[in-house]
Order: structure tokens, then sequence, then C-alpha cells
């Protein structure tokens, strides 16, 4: 089986993820699990100074690689912070700084909460509207396929005009948001 | 100015309340971190962006009132003296990262202490509700009605995927820090506390003394909360440490119950020792004196020490506090100086119990 990060190297370590009460299975390369942070060392994990520093040490081999050099100059338009600026300090600078590194911050969210990458939580009540809607659709799905493996179809059907009628709602709101 | 209520009493008014197992535990505090999407985090942000935050939160927020917190009092951090700033820390009303950088720093405080709006700390808005004893999930959702009354005038910096984008990774999804207070004393002179450490760690718990520094828990008093913030929501976090919490408010009943019926004589020595001490000593240092006054308190709970309130442990731990002890004395004091009058102060408090 090859390595579901890097689809290179031939995965040796298989982890179970709990994410939000679902179970998924990820098998890796012993490189990819270092470096996106699937294993922890318990004496580093509550230090969150060594924490950070050992994180950005798996990256210096990887600044070598010239692919990736450029990853070094990216730097925030919103606030200017740098790459190497974020990796000094271990904060971001601004809300953008997140999209900014976006490609490297999987890996360090990672090795800090525990293999998640993905809020769960509180969507803010005035603006997260369409997120809820989002969410709730996405639940919907997955309750569906679930009611289909059971054959219990009759179930099925309802969950089923539920996500239509949802989604209608979806389109309305983000046509009358064009307008 | 009501400024002068926050800074004499010790105790904070909620505090007089009693919560569930307040026998063991003192306080519930929810935090949440939150930042403006349109301005450059604390760390990083010009003076005059982080004014536009402190003068927009004073003018909206300022003397409102939001359900049964009343009279919203804000405080800009630099009008506050050294002593002034020091004791709000003590009463863990406003973070010591928040006394650092006093510029553009403030804090908006209800009337009775519960809840607190630190502004321009490490990220733009740190909300923080305390509740007597363990009532966490109330605190979760009084802590969101908050934020929901906060953010119908703030756009937060939120995103679907990653949600709360704190200024710390470590604080990103939820930017919740829930945490518990408790008084471990049979715990902790067994020995046991520091054996369940590890695999309270393993559940991505952290448990730390909350006075005193390093593995010293001053008075026995420990705070557990949550290390992780990402990837479950805000109800399974709290669940997960709730119930950890009742674990060791299990062992440490069983272990009181155990030291009781086993050497009896012994703890009364010890307790009533402890006693003795602070209704006595002229010199005291707070090392010496959160161990008796821990003592006192078990003394308390467990029925040797009649006619003194439990709400002792919380005032004293705060009144014997530096900063407390110096706004008392209306001065700057050496340490020696410092044991001199929380001796004295002990005494009084003590007195006025009989
Ligand atoms: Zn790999
Ligand atoms: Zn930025």
């Amino acid at each position: 089986m090859e390595c579901q990060e890097c689809h290179k190297r031939p995965a040796t370590l298989h982890f179970t993820q709990v994410i939000n009460g679902k179970k998924s299975e990820i098998s890796v390369c012993d490189v990819c699990a270092k470096e996106k942070g699937y294993v922890t060392y318990p004496e580093e994990a509550y230090s969150l100074h060594n924490l950070l520093s050992g994180l950005f040490n798996f990256d210096t081999s990887k600044i070598e690689n010239p692919a990736l050099h450029k990853m070094k100059d990216l730097q925030c338009p919103q606030c200017k912070m740098t790459f190497s600026q974020f990796k000094q300090v271990g904060k971001f600078g601004c809300a953008t700084c997140y999209e900014t590194f976006s490609d490297k911050l999987d890996p360090i969210l990672r090795r800090v909460h525990a293999g998640n990458t993905k809020h769960f939580g509180k969507i803010p009540k005035r603006t997260g509207n369409d997120i809820q809607m989002k969410r709730q659709l996405y639940q919907f799905k997955s309750q569906l396929q679930q009611l289909i493996e059971q054959e219990e179809f009759e179930e099925a059907a309802k969950v089923r005009d539920q996500i239509k009628e949802l989604e209608a709602n979806i389109r309305n709101k983000e046509a009358g948001d064009q307008a | 100015m009501t400024l002068e209520h926050f800074m004499d009493d010790a105790i904070s008014p909620w505090m007089r309340e009693e919560g569930p197992s307040s026998d063991i535990v003192m306080s519930s505090r929810i935090r949440l971190a939150r930042n403006i999407a349109s301005i450059p985090y604390p760390i990083i942000a010009e003076e005059e962006k982080l004014a536009e935050v402190r003068h927009f939160i004073e003018k909206e927020y300022a003397n409102k009132s939001f359900n049964s917190y009343h009279n919203f009092e804000f405080i800009p951090i630099k009008e506050l003296t050294a002593i002034e700033q020091r004791v709000l820390v003590e009463k863990h009303l406003i973070s010591p990262n928040l006394a650092k950088h006093t510029n553009e720093s403030a804090v908006i405080i209800s009337e009775n202490e519960q809840v607190s709006i630190m502004v321009n700390e490490e990220d733009h808005l740190r909300i923080q509700l305390y509740f007597p004893g363990l009532q966490l999930r109330h605190a979760l959702e009084k802590a969101f009605e908050i934020d929901d009354w906060l953010e119908e005038k703030v756009n937060y910096a939120f995103d679907e995927k990653k949600g709360y984008l704190t200024t710390c990774p470590t604080n990103v999804g939820t930017g919740m820090r829930a945490s518990v207070m408790m008084h471990l004393p049979a715990l902790a002179l067994t020995g046991q506390i520091n054996r369940m450490m590890p695999a309270i760690n393993q559940l991505g718990l952290v448990v730390r003394g909350i006075y005193g520094e390093g593995s010293e828990a001053l008075g026995n008093i420990f705070q557990i909360s949550n290390q992780i913030t990402l990837g479950k929501s805000e109800q399974d976090i709290v669940g997960d440490l709730e119930s950890v919490v009742k674990q060791l408010i299990d062992h440490e009943r069983n272990a009181r119950e155990l030291i009781m019926k086993e050497s009896t004589t012994a703890l009364e020595d010890r307790i009533f020792r402890s006693y003795g001490v602070l209704a006595y000593s002229r010199i005291i240092e707070s090392k010496e004196a959160s161990s008796c006054i821990s003592n006192v308190r078990l003394g308390i709970d467990l029925g040797i020490i009649k006619d003194t309130s439990r709400n002792i442990l919380n005032e004293l731990m705060i009144l014997i506090q530096p900063g407390f002890l110096q706004h008392y004395a209306n001065k700057t004091l050496t340490p020696g100086d410092r044991d001199v009058l929380r001796a004295s102060l002990i005494r009084e408090r003590l007195k006025l119990e009989n």
C-alpha cells in the first residue's frame, strides 16, 4: 500500500482517527508520519515552545528542496508577516495568514491538536448561517447513506426530501446574495 | 467610578454562592478567544488599529447590561497603577499577559465579576466567565450568549474549516479553554495526584498548580483544562473535561475518607496546628500560609473545624497575594513587610468568623 500523504513511499504506519465521532483509517510512511504530525512525542506534547520549534525543525529538511524553496518567502498580503517570522514566533499576524500559509498548516495543527485539522464546534450566529446550512446538508447526506446501507428505504426517502428542501434553500440564498 | 469594588474585596460576588460539588471544585471557567476579521492581531498591529478596537468596545459595550450581567465597567489598563493591575490578575479578572502590553489593552467586567472581556490581549477579544463549583455546561451556555452578544456588532475572524482564527495555533478552532479549579488536599497528601497526571494528560487535558511556580501547587489548588481546541465540539470538550473532573472528585472524596478513618488524630493534629498558625502567627510567608489555609479548609469540609465558612479558602488565597497586600497597605511593601501584613490580615479575617 502506498503512503496516503506523499503517494511515493510505501505505507508502514496505520492510524485510526476519530474525528467528530467518525472513525477513519489512514496509512502513511514513517517519513510522513513524522513530518505531518501523525506521531507526537509525549515529552513534547505539553510544552508548546518545544512543540512548535520541534515541529518546524522537521521543515528545515524540506527547505533544501528547490521546489519548496519559495515557501520560505511566503508573505501575508494583509499583515506582511512572512512564513519564517511565523516559524519564529509561532503566532499568526492576522486572519489572512491562515489562508496565506494554508499549505503548511495541517501538519502543525495535527501535532498540536492530536491529529485534528478541521473545526467541528460553534459557528458565528449572525454571519455563519450559510455554513450552518452546509454543515446540516453534510449531516443529512451521511445519514442518507447510512439508511440506504441499512435498507431503511422509507426513512431514507424522508431524509432525501429534507436534502432537496435544504439544497433549494441554499440555492435561493445564494441567488439572493448575488442580487 | 466603581473600580474600588473590584479592588477592595478579595472575594468576587459570584464566589459567595455555592455551586455543585463546592467542597472540592472551587470554580468553573470558560474562556473564548475571538478576533476581528479585518484588523491585524495585537502581536503585530499598529497602535492606532488597536486603539480602534479599544474605542469600539468602549463605545458599544461600556456601562451596558446583558441578561443577568449588569453595568459592564470599561477599564483601560494604562489607567491602573502597577499594584491595581496586579490585584486584577490575582483575582483572575485579567491575565498577566494583558497587564504586559498596556497601551491599548483594556478589560470590561460585569458588576458581579462573573464576566470579564479582555481587549487586545494576545487576541482582540477574550471572553471569560466564572461560575462557582462544577458548572461547566452552564458556563458554556452563558459564554455562548455573551459571544453572540459581541458578534452582533463584530465580524469575527472565522473560517468554515479552521473555525475561529486565533493568534496562536494552539487555540484555533473553538478558541475555547475550559477549566476547573479544584482543591485536592487528600490526593496531594497521598501523592496520588502525581501518579494520575500522565493519564489525565493522555486524554488531552492539562493539570497544573494555579498558585506557585513549576510543579508546585500552593494551597493544593489545581487547574484542569483542555489542551485541544480543534476537531471536537465545545460540548464534547466540556463533556470530556467534566467526566475527568468527576472522577477526580470521587478519588479525592475516597482519599479523604480513608485518611479520616486510618489516621484521625494525626489529621486533626495537622488541621488544628494549621489553624493555630493562622490564628496566632505574626510573620508568615505565602507558602506556609497557603498550606495552612488548605488544611483549615479541609478541616471545615470534614466537619473538624466548625463555624468557619468555606469561602475562607477562596478569600484568603487572594488576600495573601502580594498585589492585594500592597493595595491594602496602599504602598509598595518589601517581602518582609508583606509577611507581617499577611499574618495580621489572616488573624483579622479568622476573628471575623467567631
Ligand atoms: Zn509518505
Ligand atoms: Zn497576516
